[in-house]
């Protein structure tokens, strides 16, 4: 099989600027997209950095950005990347953020690895040492942590997140589904602090866009947004949830469906916000110029609205605090 | 052809013209529409934060007004579509969560089944109409430069939509610059198309709201686009009603018009600016 290849080229020490490197390979047709990168280095061009060691998707570190989708390289059959994308393959690394390259596909993943020690990923407990017999784990409760512990650290989400795009602090979808792991084993005796720490405002939770890439590239099936849901989750059963806008912003939902069966968009901010509303003022008036803003007179109603409010009352799981 | 319409909230309150155009192309289109207007808000990505067992609940309610009618779900903002879609992919693959769910549903006399597809309104006239009967009712070519903003929650993530969204590449979706070429008009691409507008940070963390999409503005408008075109009145809200205030915080000077993708097809089927509702944008639109 013959498929060409455009490679990131850039060695901060001695370029000025990046640039892409064209290839036109000849490989077998179960080829992985490694295979096309260790084919260039060892047969055109020695000089090509990338990082690669297990080959079998177990290491994490061969992470790379094909046609804009982060993949690891070693997983990724390069028939299927030319059916997904078309027949030139464009490879670059994880990110483009010039102080972060080391040499062509290779980052330095700092910033990433900072995230991850940050939330403490690994188990805190009081546990025997020298138990006089194996500590089991039954099969539910290795359940309960949802794939969480598939995690290779690859950085394929993190440097995917739309968040952390505007927002440095954030602590990004693999640490947040990392304190999920931990917070969902029974053996862990530190979960009310992890959800404290992650239930802080700018760089938990709550900081999530909600953009799906990290569902959508993690490959090893975490799923790190729906981890971030059930840390939610697990904020409010535990009463850790500080009476802040974001958490008043998910409460408010319940509120209005009760009450209208729908949203009530004004409302909600005005619950969500409280006194700080009045910074909503300029979108506000401009909204109410062109007829985008519903009164309590003229606020529609579902038509459904006391089935509504029963179905929420006989299936909330929890109620309401305050 | 006949749809059960899940308007969502914003549609009958925030973005009134979204709803109002999304009528007119039915219309022309051959479309007769229900609108489920016994539905409940799905939630909007973030009731299940809050109470995950609820959501599902109430969305499988949502799903069950369509599945009595034996219609087709059809929905008409991005988030409507995932929060409907994630609950019916997680009822149809577990027995047990499905039948704790009709439990609550059997008090009020629904059972959720699982048959009826729920479609975003783009893909399910891309999918029943088709871009060439689309392009019959042209009345008014486009002539216009026009960048497509897909949004996260209809081509993300890529399983949960696997069927639903004509298997749209999340990295290279094509649906909405087709339908803008069919429509004669110029689909501009731009660095930041897929990206997110940050919509549901908008409250607890608004500069990072604001700088996702000034970006959008940004990138459009730098790349010659004359307006923007967009299948969720999430992002529209964004990217239309503050448009103005994050230009002034951000520094930019971006003055760009943004569509409904309804409004974009009403348009080019020749309805007048009144008739689609044009008049409740906040950026004025003036082709
Ligand atoms: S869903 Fe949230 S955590 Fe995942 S990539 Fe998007 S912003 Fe980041
Ligand atoms: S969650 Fe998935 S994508 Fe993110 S670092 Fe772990 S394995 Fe990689
Ligand atoms: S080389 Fe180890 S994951 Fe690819």
């Amino acid at each position: 099989m013959e498929i060409t290849l455009k490679v990131y080229r850039f060695n901060p020490k001695k370029d000025d600027k990046p640039h892409f490197d064209k290839y036109k390979l000849e490989l077998r047709e179960d080829a992985v997209l490694l295979d096309a990168l260790n084919e260039i280095k060892w047969k055109f061009d020695g000089s090509l950095s990338y990082r690669r060691s297990c080959r079998h998707g177990i290491c994490g570190s061969c992470a790379v950005k094909l046609n804009g989708k982060n993949v690891l390289a070693c997983k990724t059959p390069l028939k299927e990347a030319i059916e997904d994308f078309g027949e030139v393959l464009i490879v670059e690394p994880l990110s483009k953020n010039r102080e972060k390259i080391i040499k062509d596909l290779v980052i330095d993943k700092k910033d990433f690895w900072d995230k991850n020690k940050k939330v403490k990923p690994y188990l805190i407990a009081n546990i025997d040492e020298h138990p006089e017999k194996e500590n089991l784990v039954k099969p539910e409760e290795v359940e309960a942590l949802e794939n969480a512990d598939y995690c290779i650290a690859c950085g394929c989400c993190f440097y995917a997140c739309e968040s952390i795009r505007a927002n440095k602090d954030f602590l990004g979808p693999q640490a947040l589904a990392k304190t999920y792991r931990f917070s969902a084993d029974g053996r862990d005796e530190a979960k009310k602090e992890r959800l404290e720490f992650v239930d802080k405002l700018g760089i938990g939770v709550w900081d999530c866009v909600k953009c799906q890439a990290c569902i959508e590239v993690c490959p090893k099936g975490v799923d790190p947004f729906t981890k971030i849901t059930h840390l939610h989750n697990q904020i409010f059963e535990e009463g850790v949830a500080k009476k802040n806008v974001a958490a008043k912003h998910a409460e408010g939902f319940v509120h209005s469906i009760k009450k209208h069966g729908i949203l009530d968009e004004g409302m909600l901010v005005l619950y969500s916000e409280g006194i700080n509303v009045a910074r909503h003022l300029p979108e506000a008036m401009e909204m109410l110029k062109k007829g985008k803003i519903k009164f309590p007179w003229n606020m529609p109603k579902s038509e459904g609205v006391e089935e509504i409010k029963k179905l929420v009352e006989i299936s909330q799981t929890h109620e309401l605090k305050g | 052809m006949k749809y059960a319409l899940y308007t969502g909230c914003t549609a009958k309150e925030s973005t009134p013209e979204l709803l109002k155009s999304t009528l007119l192309v039915a219309k022309t289109l051959g479309i007769e529409i229900e609108v489920l207007n016994e539905a409940s808000c799905c939630g909007a990505g973030h009731l299940q934060d809050f109470d995950e067992f609820l959501s599902l609940v109430i969305n499988a309610r949502n799903i069950c007004l369509a599945e009595k009618r034996g219609l087709k779900m059809v929905t008409l903002c991005n988030t409507c579509q995932l929060m409907l879609e994630n609950t019916k992919r997680k009822l149809d693959v577990d027995e047990k969560l499905k039948e704790k769910v009709n439990q609550k549903l059997g008090e009020l006399g629904y059972r959720y089944v699982g048959n009826t597809k729920i479609q975003h309104f783009l893909y399910a006239i891309l999918e029943d109409i088709g871009y060439e009967e689309i392009a019959k009712h042209i009345k008014r070519p486009l002539n216009l430069k026009i960048a497509p903003f897909y949004g996260c929650h209809i081509i993300r993530p890529s399983k949960t939509h696997d069927g639903d969204n004509l298997n749209e590449n999340p990295y290279k979706p094509n649906a909405i610059e087709n339908l803008i070429k069919v429509l004669m008009g110029e689909s501009i691409d731009y660095p930041t198309k897929l990206k997110c507008c940050g919509f549901h940070v908008d409250l607890q963390n608004t500069p990072v709201s604001e700088k996702l999409t000034s970006n959008i503005l940004e990138d459009a408008t730098n790349a010659g686009a004359e307006a923007i075109v967009t299948p969720c009145p999430l992002c529209h809200l964004n990217l239309d009603v503050k448009q103005r205030a994050i230009a002034k915080r951000e520094n930019k000077d971006f003055n760009i018009p943004v569509l409904h993708l309804p409004e974009m097809l009403a348009l080019a089927f020749g309805y007048s600016a009144e008739e689609i509702g044009l008049n409740h944008h906040v950026i004025d639109v003036k082709f």
